[in-house]
């Protein structure tokens, strides 16, 4: 067999990548609420509130450490297999993805420390604007990061001159037209990332009774939030989705499994797209109402994959179906949030075992949510990195030859699985560990700048109890 | 509009954000690639601590130079890293193994051994990759229209298997020499022990080098032998620092060694700049053949000059906040 570089090196980016974005849609949404907390906190001075904070604080430092060791892979990426399209848009994507770099240092040079450490060291008033400023980094990070994407679906503000990409103009390029509803829906994500790992997390604590007070509070700020965000992402898709429609309609094809340019277009709730065929089998969908969510005319006409010939057209399946996911799994959600509406009478929210337990599996769905989310945007840009300007095949490293290709991928795969599962274990222990000793372990020389790691005292192991051990063999 | 030419600046701050990244990194590693000759486990814990507050800020400077690289000179980003596929994967591997056992050997019990694997193997993997990487640059790339038309392994050589030990052994050195001064009693006995002969490892693979480089490339010959002679002066210095490191150790001092071998790694740094001038992706493409637009170099740098300050502040008073001895017991983390 024949090994394409070309696929394999697009295999080994969507693994990375998607392993990376894992970390930050998490810690993004995070990072605000742990700044809302310590925002009630100072207010308040409820000591449930300190508890939520240094708990969620502690889930924080490690999530965001493994971000920061599967960024570094990925710095090195667009170099190393899509070279060519490196020094064609390197005029713009430098700058915008050295920003990203440095905003990401300047938040942990700044204030990170402060954030972990500096509970008891720092005038709670401090400790609040280190919270905040956290928050608002993570926000700088993914602008710089949402913009460089979103240029390469709407490419703006650069003029393409032998082969390189120059800038004419950086307020259009940097808020190139898809780039505002890409960020919004993306932050929505975020948080609809992080209400639902909270939710699940004090669900689940609930269920077992621990912590009660703090973790009841936690669950209803979440339900509150997610009653307001889960159904506006829906709009913000929306908008976005239109958005893609006049700029990438063969995308919007795709998603809405499409062939042929037309009216009265049924929204497809089931369907097997065959891309020889050029058709669909098995079509269940809903007459006209395709049409009418990205026209909001009944007999509105929805562009076709037969626009374009068959070899520019994305792999319709993948997108096709990675959009029925992220949809169906924002309506979940809608659903779960409004439930938590209806429980919210007599105090029911935080009793109600079948709810509890479904929140705890909820917890998941955003991760599998904003990946197929970007499955559908990322490969419904198929054929093209820089749309319309420049391929796949024009992008990828002239010198990569299938073997290189392929043992990267598979090296990746297995450090990947090997790092991030003793990562994922160990926020599974902190998680179990819980909050209960969130007070206690504040070290009496925590005034130094650490690692973000080590504000999580959780030993390794589940059967080892550090605190038997002698000093030295401590974490400690 | 060109006031000035920003090509030099950006020369400068990518020049130094890699002797940063060097010399900071070069001793963590060191300690990596040490660990497993560590007289014993508790000597390991202070190796380990002794470097644990300020190592990841030292590899910031990595990511930063991948990036800078990128948006300064695109060029030797898009032909050096297809040309090093094989051996940026092994660095990067190494890197994750390193800094994740990092996170975890003081969390681990039972497992700490399999952690103390990772920190060593990852630490000696990455460094030995970055060796063959400065051999590889200056052996030169092979390129076709400002592409790089040459193999996977074409990075894979005698001489830069030899540079790749030479890092390794100079990293060793950067290592030992800063436990001399981090540490006492039994340690730092066993740091004395084997710094002159890790010095003595370096020198010769140092030797070799200057000897074998001109064979392999006719320019650097020609800048060596006819051209300026002033630049003489930068071995020289290399040389005289290799011996305050020799003199410093035999009468026991524990600042001079480490500062003397900073010294060495930056005046061989600077002997590699000269030797390849206006040279980045050797042997055709100039700095000013790769780098980026104007305007891209600007709008990137009005952003750096405001950050790079505070990092570097940030930077010094963690280094100031940990300054003095490692003791064993005590940890940061």
């Amino acid at each position: 067999m024949e090994l394409d570089p070309l696929i394999l090196s697009r295999i080994q980016f969507a693994f990375v990548v998607s392993f990376h974005a894992i970390f930050p849609v998490f810690t993004i949404g995070l990072a605000s609420y742990i700044a809302v907390l310590e925002g009630l906190a100072f207010k308040t001075k409820n000591p449930a509130w300190v508890k939520l904070s240094a708990f969620w604080t502690k889930v924080f430092a490690v999530v965001f450490g493994m971000g920061v060791v599967s960024g570094i892979v990925m710095s090195f990426q667009f170099g190393t297999n899509w070279s060519n399209f490196s020094q064609a848009s390197a005029n713009f994507l430098g700058p915008m993805l050295s920003y990203e770099v440095v905003t990401a240092f300047f938040l942990e040079a700044a204030f990170l420390g402060v954030l972990l450490f500096g509970r008891d060291k720092v005038p709670p008033g401090v400790h609040l604007l280190a919270a905040v400023m956290v928050a608002v980094g993570t926000f700088i990070s993914s602008f710089w990061i949402l913009s460089a994407n979103s240029w390469m679906h709407t490419p703006a503000g650069t003029e393409f001159r032998d082969g390189v990409f120059y800038v004419t103009s950086w307020s259009e390029a940097i808020f190139n037209p898809s780039f505002p509803y890409r960020f919004a829906h993306m932050v929505l994500a975020s948080f609809l990332t992080g209400s639902f790992v909270v939710a699940g997390v004090s669900a689940w604590y609930l269920l077992k009774g621990r912590e009660v007070e703090a973790n009841r509070k936690a669950l209803s700020m979440c339900l509150w939030l997610l009653l307001f965000i889960a159904p506006t992402q829906a709009v913000v898709g929306d908008f976005h989705g239109l958005n893609t429609m006049e700029h990438q309609p063969i995308k919007v094809a795709a998603m809405e499994g499409n062939w042929e340019t037309s009216r009265n277009v049924p929204l497809l709730l089931f369907a097997i797209p065959d891309q020889e065929n050029q058709t669909n089998h098995f079509e269940v969908g809903i007459p006209g109402l395709a049409s009418f969510i990205l026209t909001h005319e009944w007999d509105g006409e929805v562009p076709g994959l037969n626009e374009v010939p068959v070899e520019e057209q994305p792999p319709v399946a993948i997108v096709f179906w990675s959009f029925r996911v992220m949809v169906g799994l924002g309506l979940l959600m809608i659903a779960f949030a409004f439930a938590g509406l209806v429980l919210r009478a007599g105090g029911r929210y935080w009793q109600t075992p079948w709810f509890l337990q479904g929140l705890r599996l909820m917890s998941i769905t955003p991760f599998i949510a904003v990946l197929a989310g970007w499955f559908v945007t990322e490969i419904g840009r198929a054929p093209w990195l820089v749309h319309g300007l420049m391929d796949h095949s024009q992008a990828v490293t002239p010198s990569l030859t299938g073997g290189m290709a392929l043992f990267s991928l598979i090296g990746y795969i297995v450090v990947y699985a090997l790092v991030f599962s003793a990562g994922v274990y160990y926020l599974m222990r902190v998680l179990y560990v819980g909050m209960e000793d969130s007070y206690l372990d504040e070290e009496p020389n925590a005034d130094r700048p650490k690692r973000p790691f080590s504000a999580a005292h959780v030993s390794f192991e589940f059967d080892d109890n550090s605190t038997e051990k002698p000093l030295n063999q401590r974490g400690h | 509009m060109e006031m000035f030419d920003l090509v030099l600046i950006w020369a400068f701050i990518i020049g130094f954000g890699v002797i940063m990244y060097v010399v900071m990194d070069g001793f963590d590693l060191g300690m990596g690639i040490l660990f497993p000759f560590a007289p014993t486990e508790e000597d390991r814990d202070t190796m380990m601590n002794s470097v644990a507050p300020v190592w990841d800020g030292n590899e910031t400077w990595l990511v930063l130079g991948g990036a800078g690289l990128l948006a300064a000179f695109p060029l030797v980003y898009s032909t050096i890293l297809p040309a090093l596929y094989i051996g940026v994967f092994l660095l990067l591997a190494g890197l994750i193994f390193r800094g994740v056992a990092f996170e975890f050997r003081f969390k681990a019990h039972t497992s700490r051994y399999l952690w103390n694997w990772a920190f060593a193997g990852g630490s000696t993997v990455a460094a030995f990759a970055q060796g063959a990487v400065v051999g590889a640059y200056i052996q030169g790339f092979e390129l076709t229209d400002r592409v790089y038309s040459g193999g996977a392994l074409d990075w894979l050589t005698p001489f830069t298997i030899l540079t790749g030990f030479g890092l390794l052994a100079g990293y060793a050195l950067l290592g030992s020499t800063w436990l001399i001064m981090k540490t006492e009693g039994r340690l730092q006995e066993w740091a004395y022990k084997i710094t002159t002969p890790l010095l003595l490892c370096v020198l010769g693979v140092f030797a070799i080098i200057s000897i074998w480089t001109p064979f392999v490339d006719e320019m650097v010959k020609d800048r060596w032998f006819s051209t300026i002679t002033v630049i003489w002066i930068l071995p020289a210095l290399t040389l005289l620092c290799a011996y305050q490191v020799f003199r410093s150790v035999r009468n026991r001092f524990e600042g001079w060694p480490f500062v003397a071998t900073l010294g060495l790694f930056i005046f061989t740094y600077l002997g590699l700049i000269v030797s390849r001038w206006p040279y980045v992706v050797p042997p055709d493409i100039t700095l000013w053949d790769a780098a980026s637009a104007y305007e891209s170099q600007l709008f990137l740098l009005l952003g750096l000059l405001f950050v790079i300050p505070i990092v570097l502040a940030y930077t010094a008073w963690t280094y100031w906040v940990f300054r003095g001895k490692v003791r064993a017991g005590e940890g940061y983390h």
